[in-house]
Order: C-alpha cells, then sequence, then structure tokens
C-alpha cells in the first residue's frame, strides 16, 4: 500500500546542508501498523513529514522513491497532495491542543474538514461532525460540538484530533507521537481506543514515537531508526525480545520496565556495581496535614487537602500521581517556593512551614532544601552560560568568589560528568542529556541535605534518561543525599526510590515500601496506574546472553 | 565553536559582534551610518567650513556650490555646517530622551509584570491614561507647560515613549515570572528584586532593543518636530527640525536647499536608527551565538 525506497530528506541550514533522513526503505501493507521508534533527531518525524510533503521551510527530499497506492508523492503535484492529505492519509501531531484552533468550536473544526474534502454538504455537516465525534466514544457528543478546545482536558482533545484525523475516512493514519504529554491512563485509553479504530475500518497507520515500550505494545512490526537510518526491522515481539541490532539492543535495555535494576538499564560495557544503598537515619523531614487552597469562584479550590507523610535520612522517596494531583504543588510547598496554606514541615523538628516563602531565602537551610527541575532547558536562565547558572547559588548562599567559586563549580561539573569545557557554553549550545547535568550540578554545589526532583528526566530520551537516574543514584551514595523524587511513571520511580507515596485529588491514596506498593498495590487506584503503564515484553535472556 | 567557547568571555563578545556585522550586511550599513552620524555629532563643531550662527547678508540665499556645498539661508549662514553641528544636538535630544524612557518603562513594566495584582493593575492604568491622548499634542502641552528648554523637550519625549517600554517588559517579564530558571534562581538564594533584576529582565533585552533602535527616530522626528512649530529649541540655534521649519517658507519660491538638506539628515538618521535595530538585537541575543 506505502512503500518507501531509499528515502533521503536534507535540511538547508547557516552551517550548510544537513541530511536528515538518509535511505530510508520500509513497506507497509493494508492494515498493518508500522512503529517507527528512534530517539531525538533519528529522522523519524521527518520522514513523515517527506511522506506529505509538508517539511519545514529549507527541507526537501533529495533522493528515493515513495509511492502510496500507485501515487508517486515525491512528485506529485501540490493540488494532487491536497487531496491526498486528510482523505487518504491523515496525521495525528504531538500537542493535541496545538493542533486545534482555540478559537473556534471542536464541532465546527471537524465539519471544516468534511466540507473541505467534499464529504458532507453544508446542509449534513453538523450531523455527520457528530457522528465523528460519536465515532471517538464521546459522550454526549452533540453537545461536545460547541465546546471550545479549552474546555476541554488533555485527553478529550486527542480524541477530537483522532476524530478530525479520522472524519475523512482515511486509508492511512499516521501518528506522530500522539500521547506525549497525555497522562499514563489517558495514555492507554487514547492508544486503546486507536487501535480499535484502526482495525474496525481495516486501516494501516504509523506510529512514530520515542517510546518502545508503547511502540510494541501497540504495533505489528518496528522500524527502529538512529541519524536518518533503519536500523532494524521486525515483528515488534522480536525486535523487542531478541533485538540483533546494537543500537536497538541499547534501546531496549534503558526502557524502564518491571524486575530490572537500575544499572542494566545502561549499555552493558558501561554497568558497574550498583550503588550501595544508604543506611537510613532518622526522620530528616515530617510533613504533618499539609495543606494549600487557592482562592476560586465558588470557595477556595484546595490542591493540597492535608497530606501526612515522614521522609527519613537518606531515603530516597518517590512521589506519584497524575497532573492535577497536588504533587507539583506538595514539591514546592516543601522547597519553600509555595506559602502553605496550614500544616507544618518539620525539618529535623524545625517548622520550616512557619518561615514565609519571601523570608526562606536568608534562612541558613536554604542551602540544604534543593530542586531539580522538570524541564532542563526552561529552568537554565538562556542568557547564562552553564558556569554561571551553577555559580550563582554558590556565590549567593555558600558566599564564595575568585578562585573557590571556580574550583567548586568545576568540582560540581565534574561530579555530575560535565565537561569542564562545556561550562562556557550558553544552554541553547549544550543537549538535552548535557542541560541536565547542569541543572542537576546548580543543586548539588551546595551539598543540599535534602533534594526534590521534579521530574527530571521526563524530557530526556531513554539512553540519557538511563545515565542520568544512574548518576542521580551514584550521587545519592555519594554525597549521602535524601531524595523526593517526583514523577508519572512508576517504572522509573521503581527504578530509583525506597518508599513510594502515591497521590490523588491532593490526597494521598496509599503509601509504603516501593516494592510492596509496586508489586501489592492495596488502592484500585494505584493498581489501575501500573497497569496502565505499556508492558513491553520482557527480552528473552537466553538470546541476550547469547549474542 | 570549541574555540569561541574557550575563548575569554570578553573577546567572545567581540568576536559575536563581528559576527553579526559579517552575517548581515544590511546591519552592516545601518552600523557604518551610524558611526558617520556618530563622528559627525562628536566632530561636526570642529570641522565646520563656516561659523553656523555667523549671518552674512551679502551672501544670502546662495544655491549650493563648491564653497556653499549645501548653500546658504535667508541670513547667508552656510547649511552644510549648520546642518552638520545640529547632529549633536539632535542626537543628544533623542539619546537622552530614549535612556530616560527606557529606564523608567523597564523598572515600571517589569515591577507590574512580576508582582501583578495592585501594582500591575495601578501602573497599567496610569501608562493608558497617558496613550489616550495624542502623543504629539500630549508632549507639546508638557513642552508649553514646563517652558521652551531642550531639557523639557527631552523629558515631554521621555514621557510619551515610556508606555511603550513598560508594556512591552510587562509582557516579556511575565511571560518569564513563573519560568524554571526564575524559580532555580530564588532556590539558589536571590529575592525577588535581584530575580527580577539579574534573571528575568536581561531576558527582555533582544525585544526592547528593536524598540530603543525604532524609538531612538521617533524621539529625533519628535524633537523636530516641536522645534518645527515653534516649540522647543529657539533660533538661532542649529537645529534640523527649525532649519526645515526655516527653509520650507522659500521652497515656493524655489530656494529648495534651505529645507531640503537638514530634512534630508532627518530622514537619514531616523533610517539608520530604523535599520540598526534588528543588528541590536542579534547583539544582546546570546541565542544568536552558535
Amino acid at each position: 500500500m506505502l512503500s518507501i525506497k531509499d528515502l533521503a530528506v536534507s535540511f538547508r541550514t547557516r552551517r550548510g546542508e544537513v541530511d536528515a533522513v538518509r535511505g530510508v526503505s520500509f513497506e507497509l501493507a493494508k492494515g498493518e501498523t508500522l512503529g517507527v521508534v528512534g530517539e531525538s533527531g533519528s529522522g523519524k518525524s521527518v520522514t513523515s513529514y517527506a511522506l506529505m510533503r509538508i517539511l519545514d521551510a529549507g527541507g526537501w527530499i533529495k533522493a528515493g522513491e515513495a509511492t502510496y497506492s500507485g501515487v508517486d508523492l515525491r512528485r506529485a503535484s501540490e493540488r494532487e497532495m491536497r487531496d491526498i492529505r486528510g482523505r487518504e492519509i491523515s496525521m495525528i501531531f504531538q500537542n493535541p491542543r496545538a493542533a486545534l484552533n482555540p478559537i473556534r468550536k471542536v464541532g465546527a473544526q471537524i465539519e471544516d474538514v468534511l466540507r473541505r474534502h467534499g464529504k458532507a454538504t453544508s446542509a449534513n455537516a453538523r450531523a455527520k461532525a457528530i457522528e465523528a465525534l460519536e465515532a471517538v466514544r464521546i459522550n454526549d457528543a452533540a453537545a461536545r460540538a460547541e465546546a471550545y478546545p479549552f474546555e476541554l482536558s488533555g485527553g478529550m482533545c486527542q480524541r477530537i484530533v483522532v476524530a478530525i484525523a479520522l472524519a475523512c475516512d482515511p486509508r492511512l493514519l499516521i501518528m506522530d507521537e500522539p500521547t506525549t504529554g497525555l497522562d499514563i491512563t489517558t495514555q492507554k485509553a487514547v492508544m486503546d481506543l486507536t487501535r480499535e479504530l484502526i482495525r474496525e475500518r481495516g486501516m494501516s497507520a504509523i506510529l512514530i514515537t520515542h517510546d518502545l515500550g508503547l511502540a510494541s505494545e501497540y504495533c505489528d512490526r518496528l522500524a527502529v531508526m538512529k541519524d536518518g537510518k533503519i536500523v532494524e526491522t521486525g515483528p515488534a515481539a522480536s525486535v523487542f525480545g531478541a533485538p540483533q541490532d546494537v543500537y536497538t539492543r541499547r534501546l531496549v535495555d534503558a526502557t524502564p520496565r518491571r524486575g530490572v535494576s537500575i544499572r542494566s538499564l545502561l549499555p552493558a560495557e558501561a554497568r558497574t556495581a550498583p550503588p550501595p544503598r544508604p543506611a537510613l537515619g532518622g526522620p530528616l523531614l515530617e510533613v504533618l496535614r499539609l495543606e494549600k487552597a487557592y482562592p476560586g469562584k465558588s470557595g477556595p479550590v484546595r490542591a493540597v487537602k492535608g497530606v501526612t507523610f515522614t521522609i527519613r535520612e537518606g531515603q530516597s522517596v518517590g512521589l506519584v500521581g497524575e497532573s492535577g494531583c497536588g504533587k507539583s504543588t506538595t514539591s514546592s510547598m516543601l522547597v519553600r517556593l509555595l506559602d502553605v496554606t496550614s500544616g507544618s514541615i518539620l525539618f529535623r523538628g524545625e517548622d520550616i512551614a512557619a518561615i514565609p516563602a519571601k523570608d526562606f531565602i536568608r534562612h541558613p537551610l536554604r542551602r540544604d532544601i534543593q530542586m531539580v527541575f522538570q524541564d532542563a532547558t526552561d529552568s537554565l536562565n538562556p542568557r547564562h552560560a552553564a558556569r554561571d547558572s551553577i555559580a550563582d547559588p554558590l556565590r549567593r548562599l555558600a558566599g564564595l568568589s575568585g578562585a573557590r567559586l571556580k574550583a567548586k563549580v568545576e568540582e560540581a561539573a565534574e561530579l555530575v560528568g560535565l565537561p569542564i569545557h562545556l561550562l562556557d557554553r550558553f544552554p541553547h549550545q549544550l543537549s538535552g542529556g548535557q542541560k541536565a547535568r547542569v541543572g542537576i550540578a546548580r543543586a548539588v554545589a551546595l551539598d543540599p541535605k535534602f533534594l526534590i526532583l521534579d521530574e527530571p528526566t521526563a524530557a530526556l530520551d531513554v539512553s540519557i534518561q538511563a545515565v542520568v537516574l544512574n548518576l542521580l543514584a551514584d550521587l545519592r551514595a555519594k554525597l549521602g543525599m535524601t531524595y523526593l523524587f517526583v514523577s508519572h511513571d512508576l517504572n522509573v520511580v521503581r527504578l530509583l526510590c525506597d518508599h513510594v507515596i502515591v497521590m490523588k485529588g491532593g490526597e494521598i491514596i496509599e503509601q509504603g515500601p516501593a516494592e510492596e506498593v509496586m508489586d501489592r498495590p492495596a488502592h484500585p487506584y494505584t493498581k489501575s496506574l501500573l497497569d496502565a503503564a505499556p508492558q513491553p515484553p520482557a527480552p528473552a535472556p537466553r538470546l541476550r546472553a547469547a549474542v | 565553536m570549541s574555540a569561541l567557547a574557550e575563548a575569554p568571555r570578553a573577546r567572545g563578545a567581540w568576536a559575536h559582534v563581528v559576527y553579526v556585522l559579517r552575517d548581515n550586511p544590511v546591519t552592516l550599513l545601518s552600523f557604518s551610518m551610524f558611526a558617520v552620524i556618530l563622528f559627525a555629532a562628536i566632530f561636526g563643531p570642529a570641522l565646520a567650513p563656516y561659523d553656523p550662527l555667523a549671518t552674512d547678508a551679502a551672501s544670502a540665499l546662495q544655491p549650493p556650490s563648491a564653497s556653499h556645498w549645501f548653500g546658504t539661508d535667508n541670513l547667508g549662514r552656510d547649511v552644510f555646517s549648520r546642518a552638520l553641528v545640529a547632529t549633536r544636538l539632535d542626537l543628544l535630544i533623542s539619546v537622552a530622551a530614549v535612556l530616560l524612557s527606557f529606564v523608567i518603562g523597564s523598572v515600571l513594566g517589569a515591577a507590574a509584570g512580576y508582582w501583578g495584582g495592585w501594582v500591575d493593575a495601578g501602573l497599567s492604568r496610569v501608562l493608558d491614561t497617558i496613550m489616550a491622548f495624542p502623543l504629539f499634542v500630549l508632549a507639546m502641552g508638557i513642552v508649553a507647560a514646563l517652558g521652551n528648554t531642550v531639557e523639557n523637550i527631552v523629558y515631554a519625549t521621555a514621557i510619551i515613549n515610556v508606555p511603550f517600554y513598560a508594556r512591552l517588559v510587562r509582557a516579556e517579564v511575565n511571560i518569564r515570572r513563573e519560568a524554571g530558571f526564575a524559580l532555580a534562581a530564588r532556590l539558589g538564594g536571590n529575592g525577588h528584586v535581584r530575580t527580577l533584576a539579574f534573571h528575568i529582565f536581561p531576558n527582555a533585552l533582544p525585544p526592547m532593543m528593536v524598540q530603543v533602535s525604532l524609538n531612538l527616530g521617533w524621539a529625533i522626528l519628535n524633537a523636530a518636530g516641536l522645534s518645527f512649530i515653534g516649540l522647543g529649541v529657539r533660533p538661532p540655534t542649529a537645529e534640523w527640525g527649525i532649519m526645515v521649519a526655516e527653509g520650507a517658507n522659500f521652497i515656493v519660491s524655489g530656494e529648495w536647499w534651505l529645507a531640503i538638506f537638514p530634512g534630508l539628515c532627518l530622514m537619514i538618521t531616523v533610517f539608520t536608527f530604523n535599520l540598526m535595530g534588528d543588528g541590536l538585537r542579534d547583539i544582546v541575543d546570546p541565542r544568536r551565538r552558535t
């Protein structure tokens, strides 16, 4: 149905021509779902954009053939392409909110697509749009059609994007990271629904993702891409279960999943003995009936509804929950960026919740409680070189300057494995993993006792995530820090934490030792979180040992 | 790239300026033109072939010639010398006015954008009120009320430009108020004022530079406009606005050079400032370094 042969795509940039895709070939049969897996910069998205001929300015197909049911996609006129897009091949983009027009009702947006491709007249467009919404299992479709995108949740928006993509009964659906940014239970709901619709209509699909686990669960066949080339293709189970290529095996290893240790995420040659788990001391942080309420239209909105927990010295605690559960609000209060409404936070017996966030900046404990932020790009000042970013807290809180400051900054960089010569670069000149290291170096340079890690690997590729998680485990052993690891990904929490707290709707619904919560969850919500994580087939140990 | 990264910071900044100038010929042209204007402003009075104020009734209203490049005016003063000498005054007025509005606008806008709430509401309404007036009329009113001096032209020009800076800074600060790096700065022991001044505000500089260069042009036009209608700089001081105003009467009778040459100087200067905007932005934006 779709056949690509030696496709090559290049971009003209300031530094000359850059080859994004270099000779990709694959075939897609009718009714088949192909997963294109790769890390950022592997050319997986560019390949699909080239098929749809929607490459950014400066990009062009340099060589190769792409044929879709007899149509030459490379040479088809723009007019022919317009007919193909949407009617024959549809695409779902990464961010559902960005893909929908914020100032138009969602029903009207579906009608537009239908009318554009002559699948409806103005008389029956409305009815067909509602039908399309019903097809993606949206309850009360007639009322939802009148909603604006901002009135709907992220998962609902993605369903509407799916409805738009499927409205004209395309025969091929391309999904580009369709669930990035969605909660794990929403991801499962959207993916299950999409799979069902694809099967019902006998469509073919291409799923582009960085998540090998997700791809192997929802695809028949996988193609693993690296540096613009396909390094391995084959049935999903065998690619994941018995990877032939070195790179694929590294990706498989780096994917966090049940029953592996933190060191086994790394490539075999980099595995060292696991860091010793520090002995647990007395309670470092006692949180008592902590509450945060914001004023709302109809009375105060309680974001955190009286949570109580204890973190012991040397412990690594995971705080898990989906977006809006209050985990970020809780961590902002603990790190004293946000004032509490009521309750207390005892840090070695001293109630730090009583100190206003404004004054805590000059408090001697400021050094001891630090945080690594979620998005490494966002958390580094674009105008400061890496050196300045790391030096600023040292200068302000440790009173260092001159040669001693320089030495301390370089020591911190070395600790997190950041080459010294990168210290003079600005954030935009660093890769994602390097930026994450700068963020971690900034926090650990002060030798804090307590470090809050707010999804520090959420924006990273899996292989870099594996390295950063190991770095964090090593630092904890080396510096004797206590961690609070905030995350939505249970598989990652399992690797790094001894103790897990699960939050939902501002309350703690379950907490206990990591193994216990993960293997024998007591609360049905914890169970649903665990079930929603894509469960890739476990790699067969016999085959891995043989290679 | 690695050579740049390893070079000392000061050299890195200079290399970046050179890179920006090389990369874009328009920027290079505008900066060279600015250098010429700056040269004229500094050395103009020393280089002028005639005294700009000396009248000579015998050689009044002469067309451009080898001895008087831009001709002479109705009092026999050399137009070239006057236009050259006027550069310093016009540049001084516009730079001082823009500097003043940049500083005031940045402080007000940053405070409004960072703290929000009643600070924002109060400041924004005051700025809206200023913008509700026709700006030139407001400037006329201020100069008329305060008195006809060069300082008052500067103040009037600064006041009418403050809202543009304040609004721009407010928007730029507002979107970065909750950014990760601002929170990280506070964790690193920076109070609100330090976080705002040293971490958030510098990120607003690139769009501010575009505003500054456009504003320099406006400020010159504004000062010239005020002089043109008789407010501001008084004759016989050499100033482009007055020269155009005085020369305008003679265009009908065929003595075009009186108004055209100072008008051209004005136009070229405004044009230069407008062209410089993108270049200045690229210089202060570290993301343009690769």
